[in-house]
C-alpha cells in the first residue's frame, strides 16, 4: 500500500493534497451549530448532480412531451420518484442550507479581511445556483414552471431600450416555449453545474489559503505552538470529518422525511399549479415563484409610484454616508457623481424600471459587506447593541418580504397593513441595513476580543 | 438564536393558496392508501363513470391492477373498454374537439387531480351536484358554479336542489328525488372514489410511507452511531 502510495505521490500530489486540506488543515476547536452548513452545502451539491444524472437518462426536454416524461418517471421508472423527489427537494434544501451558511457569515464577520474573497466567490455562488435553480424549475413544464418563467424573463423588458430584444434572446422566442425550454435544459444540465463546481473548488482554496474563521471571530494562527501549529485549532480530520458526520445523519433525517412524508411540503417545495401541465392561455390564479424567490420577488412588486421617493431618499442617503465616511476627495467626487446619476435617474425610469434594480442591488448588497462592515470585530458576541439590532431587523424584512411575496399583494393579510406596504417597509429596512452599516458598525460599542477561542 | 431559527421555520410554513375560488368551505374526507377494498371500489367507480370523458393518461391498466390487487381477467372484461394492451395508458377515446363541442370545455385529465386540487375539494365537489333548470344540461355546483360536467352520478345519488347556505357557508341541499343508494352509501362511494383519485395521483405513496419509515430508523441508529463516534474522537479536546 505505501509503496503504491510513494509511486502516486512521484507523480500526483496526493499525500500532500490530503495533508494540506485535511489531515494537516487546522480548523479553530471552537466551530457550532452554524459551521455545518458549508459541508452540507457539498454534500447537497452531490446529491443534485448524482440524481439529476439519472432523471437526464429518463426526462424529454422537449414541450410536447416534458410533463409526461416527469409523469412517467414518477409512475414508470422504477424508483424515479424517489429519484426525482430527491432533485426537487433537493433544490428548496439547497437554498436552506446556503441560507444558512450565508447567516453564518453575518453573525462572525467571516465576510472580513482576510477573507473577502472566501465571500465574494460565495456570492458568486449564489447567484449561479438561483439561475440553477430558477431554469431547472422550467423543466418539468408545469403550469408554474411555464409562468413563471414568462413574468421573470420578462422582467428584462423593463430594461430601457434593449430590454425587449433582451428578453427575446432570452427566450429564443417571443414567448416562454421549446426553444427556451431546450436551451435552459442544456444550461441547468451541463453548464451551470460545470460553473457551480468550479466556484466551489475555488471557494475552498481560497478559504484554505487564509484559515476559517469562527464564532469567536478572532485569528487562530496568532497564537502558534513551537511547531507552527496554531494552539486553538485541531486537525479537520479526523476532528472535523466525523463531528460533520453527525451533521450529515441529521440533516439527512430532516431532508428524508420531507421526501418521504411531505414531498410537496404544504405546497411550497412543489407548488400544486405545477401538477397542471403548462398553458399559455390559462394563468394561475397568483404566480408565485419558489419560497426562496419571495424575497426578491417582493421587492420587485413592493416598488410602485409610491416608493420611489424613499428610494430617492436612500440614495441620498447613500451619498451622506459616504461622505461621512470617506475623507478622500476623489471617492467624495465619485460618490457624488454616481449618486447624482442615480438622482436623475430616479425621475426618469419608470418603477416598474427601479424594481428590477433595486431587486438586483438587494444581492449586489452582499457583495459589498466586506466594505461595508467597518467594525473593530468580526463577531456578533463582542458587538454591541447597534450591529444586533440591525442584523435582526435584517433577518426580520428578509423573512417578511419572503412571506408576503408569497402572497397576492393586494390581499390585506398582516395586522394592520396591507401586503405591499409590508413589503414596501421591509424593502427599505432591508436597504437600510446595508447602507447604515459603514455607521452603525463603528459607532457600536464593541466589547474587547478574548485571546484564545471559547465554546458557547 | 434559537428563537431566530424558530421564526424562520416558522414563516416557511405558510402555505400558498392556489386560487381565489374557494368561496364554499370544504368536507373533511379521510383518505388512506392501506385500504384496498376501498381504492378497488373507487377503481369500479372511476372506470365505469369517470373515464368515458376524462382520461388519467399517465397511469397504466397493468400498473393499477397489480398495485391494487385486480386480476388481469377482472381488467380485461370489466375496465378495458378503451385500450386493447395490457401495458395500455388510460386514455379516453372521445376526442378533444367533440368534447368542446358537447360540454364547451374538454374534460381535464384526472391523473393528477388530487394534487392540482385537495382531496377534500375533490369530494366536496363530488357531493355538491345539484339540479338547475337554468343550466344548459341541467346541473350545477354549488362548490364549482355552472360548471361544464353533469352529474353523471345521479343515479347513484339521487336529484338534489340547492335550498341556501348555513352560517358557515355550508351548502344546504334538499333531496328531491331519491337514487339507489342512501345518503350515507354515497357518501361513502364517494370516499373510495376520492381516495383511488389519491392513488392515482401518486401510485407511489403506496410504498412511499414504508419505505420512508424504514430509513428513518437506519438514520436513528446511523445518528447513534456517528454522535458516540464523534464523542470518542473528542474526548482529547479541551478548552483552556
Ligand atoms: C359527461 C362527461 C363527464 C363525465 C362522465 C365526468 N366528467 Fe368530470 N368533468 C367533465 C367536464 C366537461 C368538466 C369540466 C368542467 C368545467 O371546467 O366547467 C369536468 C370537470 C371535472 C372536475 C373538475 C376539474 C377541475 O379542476 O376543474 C372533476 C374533479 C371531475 N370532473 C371529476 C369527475 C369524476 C370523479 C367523474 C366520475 C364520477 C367525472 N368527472 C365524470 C365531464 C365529465
Ligand atoms: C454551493 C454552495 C456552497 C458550498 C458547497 C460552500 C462550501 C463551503 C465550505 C465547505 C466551507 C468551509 C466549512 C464552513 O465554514 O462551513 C465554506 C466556508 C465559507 N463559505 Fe461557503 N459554500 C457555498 C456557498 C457560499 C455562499 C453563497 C457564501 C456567501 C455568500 C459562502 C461564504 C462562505 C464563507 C465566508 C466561508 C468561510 C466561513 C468562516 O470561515 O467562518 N459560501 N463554504
Amino acid at each position: 500500500m505505501s509503496k503504491f502510495l510513494e509511486w502516486v505521490d512521484r507523480r500526483f500530489p496526493l499525500t500532500k493534497t490530503w495533508n494540506e486540506h485535511l489531515a494537516e488543515y487546522y480548523a479553530p476547536k471552537n466551530f457550532n451549530f452554524w459551521y455545518y452548513f458549508g459541508s452540507l452545502a457539498m454534500l447537497v451539491l452531490v446529491i443534485q448532480i448524482v440524481t439529476g444524472i439519472f432523471l437526464t437518462m429518463h426526462y424529454n426536454p422537449d414541450a410536447e412531451t416534458a410533463f409526461a416524461s416527469v409523469e412517467y418517471i414518477m409512475r414508470d421508472v422504477p424508483w424515479g420518484w424517489l429519484i426525482r423527489y430527491l432533485h426537487a427537494i433537493g433544490g428548496s434544501a439547497f437554498f436552506v442550507v446556503v441560507y444558512l451558511h450565508m447567516f453564518r457569515g453575518l453573525l462572525y464577520g467571516s465576510h472580513r479581511e482576510p477573507r473577502e474573497l472566501v465571500w465574494l466567490l460565495g456570492c458568486v455562488i449564489f447567484v449561479v445556483l438561483m439561475a440553477e435553480s430558477f431554469m431547472g424549475y422550467l423543466l418539468p413544464w408545469g403550469n408554474m414552471s411555464f409562468w413563471g418563467a414568462q413574468v421573470i424573463i420578462s422582467l428584462f423588458g423593463a430594461i430601457p431600450f434593449v430590454g425587449e430584444g433582451l428578453a427575446e434572446w432570452v427566450r429564443g422566442d417571443f414567448v416562454v416555449s421549446d426553444a427556451t425550454l431546450k436551451r435552459f435544459f442544456a444550461f441547468h444540465v451541463a453548464a451551470v453545474p460545470l460553473i457551480l463546481a468550479g466556484l466551489v473548488y475555488l471557494h475552498i482554496v481560497a478559504l484554505h489559503r487564509v484559515g476559517s474563521n469562527n464564532p469567536d471571530g478572532i485569528e487562530i494562527k496568532k497564537n502558534k505552538d513551537a511547531d507552527g501549529v496554531p494552539k486553538d485549532g485541531i486537525p479537520f480530520h479526523p476532528y472535523y470529518s466525523v463531528k460533520d458526520l453527525v451533521g450529515v445523519v441529521v440533516f439527512l433525517i430532516i431532508y428524508l422525511a420531507i421526501v418521504f412524508f411531505l414531498p410537496e411540503f404544504f405546497g411550497l417545495f412543489l407548488e400544486k399549479d405545477n401538477f397542471l401541465p403548462a398553458d399559455p392561455l390559462q394563468t394561475p390564479a397568483d404566480i408565485v415563484p419558489l419560497w426562496y424567490f419571495t424575497p426578491y420577488y417582493s421587492i420587485l412588486r413592493a416598488t410602485t409610484e409610491s416608493l420611489m421617493w424613499f428610494v430617492r431618499g436612500l440614495i441620498v442617503l447613500s451619498v451622506v454616508v459616504a461622505f461621512v465616511r470617506t475623507s478622500k476627495p476623489t471617492a467624495k467626487g465619485i460618490a457624488a457623481l454616481v449618486g447624482a446619476g442615480f438622482f436623475i435617474g430616479a425621475f426618469i425610469f419608470t418603477p416598474k424600471f427601479w424594481g428590477v434594480v433595486l431587486m438586483g442591488f438587494s444581492i449586489v448588497a452582499l457583495f459589498l459587506l466586506p466594505w461595508l462592515d467597518q467594525s473593530p470585530v468580526r463577531s456578533i458576541r463582542y458587538r454591541g447593541w447597534m450591529y444586533k439590532t440591525a442584523l435582526a431587523v435584517f433577518v426580520f424584512s428578509f423573512v417578511i418580504l419572503g412571506y408576503m411575496g408569497m402572497h397576492n399583494p393586494d390581499h390585506v393579510s398582516l395586522f394592520i397593513f396591507k401586503n405591499v406596504v409590508w413589503a414596501q417597509i421591509c424593502t427599505i429596512t432591508y436597504a437600510l441595513f446595508f447602507i447604515l452599516m459603514p455607521l452603525y458598525s463603528v459607532w457600536d460599542r464593541t466589547k474587547p476580543e478574548p485571546e484564545r477561542v471559547n465554546f458557547k | 438564536m434559537k428563537k431566530l431559527i424558530l421564526i424562520l421555520i416558522l414563516a416557511a410554513v405558510s402555505p400558498s393558496s392556489l386560487a381565489a375560488e374557494a368561496t364554499e368551505p370544504l368536507d373533511p374526507v379521510y383518505t388512506n392508501l392501506g385500504n384496498k377494498a376501498s381504492l378497488q371500489r373507487g377503481a369500479k367507480l372511476f372506470v365505469n363513470y369517470c373515464l368515458s370523458c376524462h382520461s388519467a393518461a399517465y397511469m397504466r391498466y397493468n400498473r393499477m391492477g397489480r398495485d391494487l390487487g385486480i386480476s388481469q381477467g377482472n381488467i380485461d372484461e370489466h375496465m378495458m373498454f378503451a385500450a386493447d394492451k395490457p401495458g395500455a395508458l388510460m386514455t379516453v377515446s372521445m376526442p378533444e374537439v367533440k368534447a368542446k363541442q358537447w360540454f364547451g370545455t374538454a374534460p381535464p385529465d384526472l391523473s393528477l387531480i388530487t394534487r392540482v386540487r385537495k382531496p377534500e375539494w375533490v369530494y366536496s365537489y363530488l357531493r355538491r351536484f345539484y339540479f338547475d333548470a337554468e343550466s344548459p344540461h341541467g346541473w350545477n355546483n354549488s362548490l364549482f358554479e355552472n360548471v361544464a360536467m353533469p352529474h353523471v352520478l345521479y343515479e347513484l345519488q339521487g336529484v338534489q336542489r340547492l335550498t341556501g347556505h348555513d352560517e358557515h357557508g355550508y351548502p344546504r341541499f334538499e333531496m328531491q328525488a331519491p337514487g339507489t343508494m342512501t345518503p350515507e352509501e354515497y357518501d361513502e362511494a364517494m370516499q373510495d372514489l376520492t381516495n383511488f383519485l389519491v392513488y392515482l395521483g401518486e401510485p407511489a405513496k403506496l410504498e412511499r410511507y414504508k419505505i420512508g419509515t424504514i430509513v428513518m430508523l437506519f438514520l436513528a441508529g446511523l445518528l447513534v452511531l456517528s454522535y458516540f463516534l464523534k464523542k470518542e474522537y473528542w474526548r482529547d479536546i479541551h478548552y483552556s
